[in-house]
């Protein structure tokens, strides 16, 4: 039983408990996380690839990326320092489209990053409309601050598992930690169970 | 990276009592906790505070741990944000012996111990400080002459938080400490007095041959401006390591 806060009343906000997780409050703004310097790959020299425990790889240029069928949806998204942002829209294309030829017997992907990023996933978890490879914010193209030109965007999990400045993903047949995974945060990062830390 | 969870204790929510309250500036106070069954914490890490209203509404916040793992006592300092939910409260209403809810510590690369040596070079905006003292008092606590350089960017003086104390570090064995104040010099002020830009990370940093563990911590628009003169000078990006905060606790 949490002791009460004397005094404490809080300013809350009507909000859909429905959409925002246990312990989390909404924002307005964007705030800005990231571990190291904001990273700034132009785009002439981007590539996305698909590689791993595969039978065969995939590679994008920026150009054939932005060639892939496209999505457009309205998301909410939510960190794990307690912020969420409700209703956000974004541009780009879905996993499953990246990974429709890839023949895997992986059940784990490795996202990884400018910067020496990394982050993991069940395969589960970025398939079936569950993720994207995005590069348009509200109709606008991902500012490098929030990890354009394009990031991984996995709106159901906690949002260090949508890694900014992603370049690719590799598939794995074990479960591998990232950088957040390996450093104490949450294996799975569902926000609705508040997996925030690794013992949670 | 160290895998740092193995045998490691759970981050449960642990019931802490106030013990002392320090006013650091107009707007900020150090709250310091007695913490039961407190795991110990490396400078830099976090914890999550929890509030909890009668009517059992609650919120969190993440704030940075201000004292060395040396001291006896875990040290908060919190910044009060004028519209923020939790730290006014903190800042304003909490007394001694009150509880508090807290878990940690959390945060893994923005992190030094003495054993990781150096050169070490801080980077503060604001309460952004607040870490990097942590790492400041360790480096004191272990009597360490690792060679530091800590830069602290403040509107004015009054806004700079452990003055007395940082005064008494500064004459200390292969320490640097160095001041801008970006709003407001008293008279006869010799620092900086600008926006941190190349020109002054060159002054006061080693150079990027020397690869010093960098550690920059402030607001976003501080650090995202502070970290990318780094890169520009051509320090490795590996050894930057950066925290940003955004006023919305």
């Amino acid at each position: 039983m949490a002791p009460i806060s004397r005094g404490f009343h809080g300013r809350r906000r009507e909000a859909d408990p429905d959409r925002v997780p246990p312990g989390q409050y909404v924002v307005d703004d964007f705030p800005v996380l990231s571990a190291g310097p904001t990273q700034r790959t132009p785009t002439d020299s981007w590539t996305f690839a698909i590689g791993g425990a595969a039978e065969s790889g995939a590679a994008w240029s920026w150009e054939e990326l932005n060639a892939l069928p496209q999505e457009t949806f309205t998301t909410d998204i939510h960190c794990v320092t307690k912020w969420s942002k409700l209703g956000t829209t974004w541009t780009g294309v879905s996993v499953d489209t990246l990974l429709e030829d890839v023949v895997t017997e992986a059940e784990f992907v490795t996202a990884w990053s400018d910067g020496d990023y990394t982050t993991n996933l069940t395969l589960e978890d970025v398939t079936d409309g569950k993720a994207w490879v995005v590069h348009t914010f509200e109709g606008e193209p991902l500012e490098p601050e929030h990890g354009g030109p394009a990031r991984l965007l996995v709106p159901h999990l906690y949002f260090w598992k949508s890694a900014k400045w992603v370049r690719g993903l590799t598939l794995t047949l074990d479960d591998e930690p990232g950088f957040w995974e390996a450093a104490g945060y949450h294996n799975h990062g569902d926000p609705f169970k508040e997996q925030r830390y690794w013992s949670d | 990276m160290e895998r740092l969870s193995a045998g490691r204790v759970p981050i449960v929510w642990r019931t802490a009592t106030v013990s002392g309250l320090v006013d650091e500036s107009t707007h900020a106070r150090t709250l310091v906790l007695d913490v039961p069954g407190w795991p110990g914490h490396v400078a830099g890490q976090h914890v999550d505070v929890r509030l909890t209203a009668e009517d059992g509404y609650q919120a969190q916040r993440s704030y940075s741990i201000a004292s060395a793992p040396e001291a006896a006592q875990l040290a908060l300092t919190v910044e009060r944000i004028e519209d923020g939910e939790v730290s006014p409260y903190l800042s304003e209403d909490l007394v001694v012996g009150d509880p508090l809810e807290l878990r940690g510590p959390i945060g893994g690369p923005f992190t030094w111990r003495v054993a990781d040596a150096g050169p070490l070079l801080l980077l503060a905006g604001g309460s952004g400080l607040v870490p990097l003292m942590a790492m400041l008092r360790h480096r004191a606590a272990q009597r360490s002459v690792v060679d530091a350089h800590l830069l602290v960017s403040s509107r004015g003086l009054d806004d700079v938080l452990y003055r007395d104390e940082l005064a008494g570090l500064a004459g200390t064995v292969g320490l640097e400490i160095s001041y801008t104040l970006t709003r407001e010099q008293p008279a006869g002020w010799t620092g900086f007095a600008r926006r941190v830009d190349a020109e002054m990370l060159r002054a006061i940093a080693p150079p990027p041959s020397a690869r010093p563990r960098t550690f920059v911590c402030g607001p976003t628009p501080f650090v995202e401006h502070v970290a990318d003169a780094l890169v520009g000078l051509g320090y490795d990006q590996a050894t930057i390591h950066a925290e940003r905060f955004g006023p919305t606790g």
